[in-house]
């Protein structure tokens, strides 16, 4: 079993959403949502600690597994994040990911944490820093105008050469 | 190590460019998101940024350093509220790059001092203000200002007393 007090946070990033923490929780852990702003993923998710995370390509293959590491809906989901897919990122070791959302006047605000329990490099850090921006903004415009953004992305070329070079 | 604090936050916009740019650099259209601030950006390199609260004070009075709509901006950044840390000047780059129609804003706030009070203030500021540029170009509609009641309380007084 994953010790969280061994992860530390390496990258943050903060959203504004006019929502209501329920419909952020919702798009957070249902796969319709997830779909439409998590570049076609499915998330699938056992609703209780200790239960199995999954995100999903639309392909059926899964593309990161983990287990639920807290779960207070609607205010806080931590899982565990080891990725399956593309078969080399497989030797990362799994981090955590949190997403913790507070009522902020009328709007929601949404905090996602990546923490890891080794020393990561900058070089592999730089997918998510990329990654969840894209992620999160995507979201956030499903919620307010009912459309996600179209952004296309790939695994930042740093990231896969340090990868390659991880034993 | 002497990592000066930096902060970085990107954003995706449903706007172009030519917009988001607009939306950065007029008073008439930053006060309707920047939580009532007038910003008036839109001079050349020299030239001066101005920012005025809601009540009329004027917060900022800092050089343009680079000017290149609608792709990159920098100007300084020295709040002069009197409740606000004396401390130098930082800097705050905004870059713009286009595709499909949409923007990618990323924002860098740096040339800070170790332990700076205003990176911390300015850390928490610019999602809070940048998630409500995007839903106002997005949907017409700002966000309220978001942040705690008792920086809420903080910001009135300070306006009170000044």
């Amino acid at each position: 079993m994953i010790e969280p007090a061994k992860f530390k946070p390496k990258t943050v990033y903060v959203i504004y959403i006019a929502s209501t923490p329920e419909q952020v929780w919702q798009a957070l852990t249902s796969s319709e949502f997830t779909r439409q702003y998590f570049w076609e993923r499915s998330v699938e998710l056992e609703p209780k600690l200790g239960g199995a995370f999954v995100l999903r390509l639309p392909d059926g293959r899964i593309n990161v597994k983990g287990k639920v590491i807290a779960y207070d809906p609607p205010r806080k989901l931590s899982v565990s994040w080891q990725v399956e897919w593309p078969e080399e990122f497989r030797k990362l070791p799994e981090c955590l990911v949190t997403y913790e959302l507070a009522q902020a006047g009328e709007a929601v605000r949404l905090t996602m944490t990546e923490s890891h329990s080794w020393d990561v490099p900058d070089a592999i850090l730089a997918g998510g820093r990329i990654g969840w921006p894209a992620i999160l903004s995507s979201l956030k415009s499903l919620l307010e105008a009912g459309r996600p953004l179209a952004i296309a992305m790939e695994p930042p070329k740093e990231m896969i050469e340090a990868i390659k070079r991880l034993r | 190590m002497t990592d000066k604090p930096k902060f970085v936050y990107v954003t995706y916009i449903a706007a172009a460019p030519e917009k988001v740019w607009e939306a950065l650099t007029k008073p008439g259209i930053s006060e309707k998101y920047w939580f009532g601030y007038r910003v008036a950006a839109d001079g050349n390199p020299g030239d001066l940024m101005t920012a005025t609260s809601p009540a009329g004070k004027l917060s900022h009075r800092d050089p343009i350093i680079e000017s290149d709509p609608p792709r990159r901006l920098v100007y300084g950044w020295k709040p002069l509220e009197k409740d606000k840390p004396d401390e130098r000047p930082s800097r705050v780059t905004f870059e713009l790059k286009s595709f499909k129609g949409q923007t990618r804003l990323t924002v860098i706030h740096d040339e800070f001092d170790e332990g700076s009070k205003i990176f911390e203030m300015i850390s928490k500021g610019w999602p809070a203000v940048l998630s409500s540029l995007k839903s106002f170009l997005e949907t017409g509609h700002a966000l309220e200002p978001s942040w705690s009641e008792e920086d809420r309380k903080r910001v009135a007084d300070a306006e009170a007393r000044a």
